[in-house]
């Protein structure tokens, strides 16, 4: 699925590009953005999951997809930046509510890791990243609304990009749409089957050394354990 | 429910009134900001946009203060448990505090205006007052709500000192947005220009939003 995925994007997508060679990056940046988004509000649904059913699985869940989408974020603003530089000169422009306001979605999130960070007990963490994760969830539509209000064309809406210019644009968007959704479902997957094994090794690992003198190995993590 | 509230809230004023913990310092805060601009901007009188967007960011950086303050003395003292273990509503706690952290807010406004228009603000404020006392109602409901969340998410963790901005500052942005654009217009040279609606429609939307999420949400920040 995620060689499939890629296949599409990477070379399939570039078939279709008819406004110059830097007009492509869109077919990367736009479903980034858009997914990263969507991602962040998926964190935000699994989080109130854990606040009702109190099982650590949507706490997992919930921490993997705002991780990816923090990644993603990170794309998306440079994919972003160097479309900008090539298109109006400048790497970030400030006058433009679009930018600044996936910077400031950005910010915020980039605290969650802190955040999971500085609290240690691990059943209190989960619950207060969960209440943060529900907060942010609801800024982002809020912030992207107000944009669409103050509605400044210079960014290219990601609506424009469907419905205008010849189908051959819009089918490739949708596909490479559909590429980087199922790219960010397949990373979800995998990092939760790798901490799911992590936690398994622990386990066996403390039953093996007897629970007095274990003494966890490996990095520091915020993530979750089950 | 309204009697826990009002006797929380009756808790959080006296206490106020004793130590003047907050209120005094965010002022101070104000005014030495406002000192730190004039030698930054290098300007004696500024209006229009600029003075919109200094007075914002300067009530901003002194609400953190405030928000950073809100819950240390329940955490330092137990309040928390002593409220935990009291049968009532848990949210009666976050109402109150909001409503605290909003007199707060007003209390610190009416010095700090006040010192603004004396000190840094060219244009008078006269007939635009009204709308300003609107605008900034409209702003403190929204700072005190999320920023009563933040501090009870924060209190828990190992460096407050450090959540709380990095939390509050880019949550809190629509609201210096909706408010600064709104007084723009107010502070304007040469007679106040009519108050934006809109802008005053997104500071409102945001009260809305953010008033319900932490209303749903507050109990689960309690719970040890």
């Amino acid at each position: 699925m995620i060689t499939t995925a890629f296949a599409l994007v990477f070379f399939y997508a570039p078939v279709d590009a008819d406004q110059g060679i830097i007009q492509k990056i869109f077919y990367v940046h736009v479903p980034m953005a858009i997914v990263a988004l969507f991602g962040f509000m998926a964190g935000a649904v699994f989080a109130v999951m854990y606040l009702r059913t109190r099982d650590r699985r949507w706490d997992m869940r919930s921490y993997v997809t705002i991780h990816l989408s923090i990644v993603l974020a990170v794309g998306v603003l440079v994919t972003g930046s160097i479309w900008a530089r090539a298109s109006w000169g400048h790497w970030f422009v400030w006058d433009e509510p679009m930018l600044v306001v996936f910077l400031i979605v950005f910010l915020l999130y980039a605290t969650y890791q802190p955040l999971r960070f500085s609290i240690e007990d691990s059943e209190k963490q989960a619950r207060y990243a969960s209440v943060f994760a529900i907060t942010a969830g609801a800024f982002v539509p809020l912030c992207f609304g107000a944009v669409r209000m103050a509605e400044n064309l210079t960014h290219p809406q990601a609506g424009t990009m469907t419905t205008s210019g010849p189908a051959s644009v819009s089918q490739t968007f949708l596909v490479s749409l559909l590429g980087i959704t199922l790219l960010f479902i397949t990373l979800c997957k995998y990092e939760m089957a790798s901490k799911n094994a992590t936690s398994k090794l622990r386990s066996l690992r403390r039953r093996l050394a007897g629970d007095d003198d274990f003494t966890p190995a490996g990095g520091r993590s915020a993530a979750p354990q089950l | 429910m309204r009697r826990t509230v009002a006797a929380l809230l009756s808790k959080e004023l006296a206490l106020e009134l004793r130590t003047r913990e907050s209120v005094p310092a965010m002022v101070l805060f104000t005014i030495t900001t406002y000192v730190v601009f004039h030698f930054g901007l290098d300007r004696d009188s500024i209006d229009g946009d600029l003075a919109s967007g200094v007075l914002w960011v300067t009530l901003l950086f002194a609400a953190i203060l405030g928000i950073n303050r809100l819950f240390v003395a329940e955490h330092e003292q137990g309040g928390f448990d002593g409220f935990l273990l009291a049968p009532v509503d848990r949210t009666a706690l976050f109402v109150a505090k909001a409503i605290a952290l909003f007199a707060y807010l007003c209390a610190v406004e009416l010095f700090a205006v006040a010192a603004y228009a004396v000190l840094l603000l060219g244009p008078s404020l006269g007939q635009a007052l009204p709308e300003l006392v609107l605008v900034l109602v409209a702003a403190n409901i929204g700072i005190a709500v999320v920023g009563t969340l933040v501090a009870a998410l924060a209190i828990q963790t190992r460096a407050r000192d450090l959540m709380v901005p990095l939390l509050a500052l880019p949550l809190l942005v629509p609201v210096v947005l909706g408010a600064s654009s709104a007084t723009a217009p107010l502070l304007a040279t040469g007679g106040a220009g009519p108050l934006p609606g809109d802008w005053l429609a997104l500071l409102a939307l945001y009260d809305l939003l953010f008033g319900l999420v932490a209303y749903a949400i507050f109990d689960f920040l309690l719970e040890d």
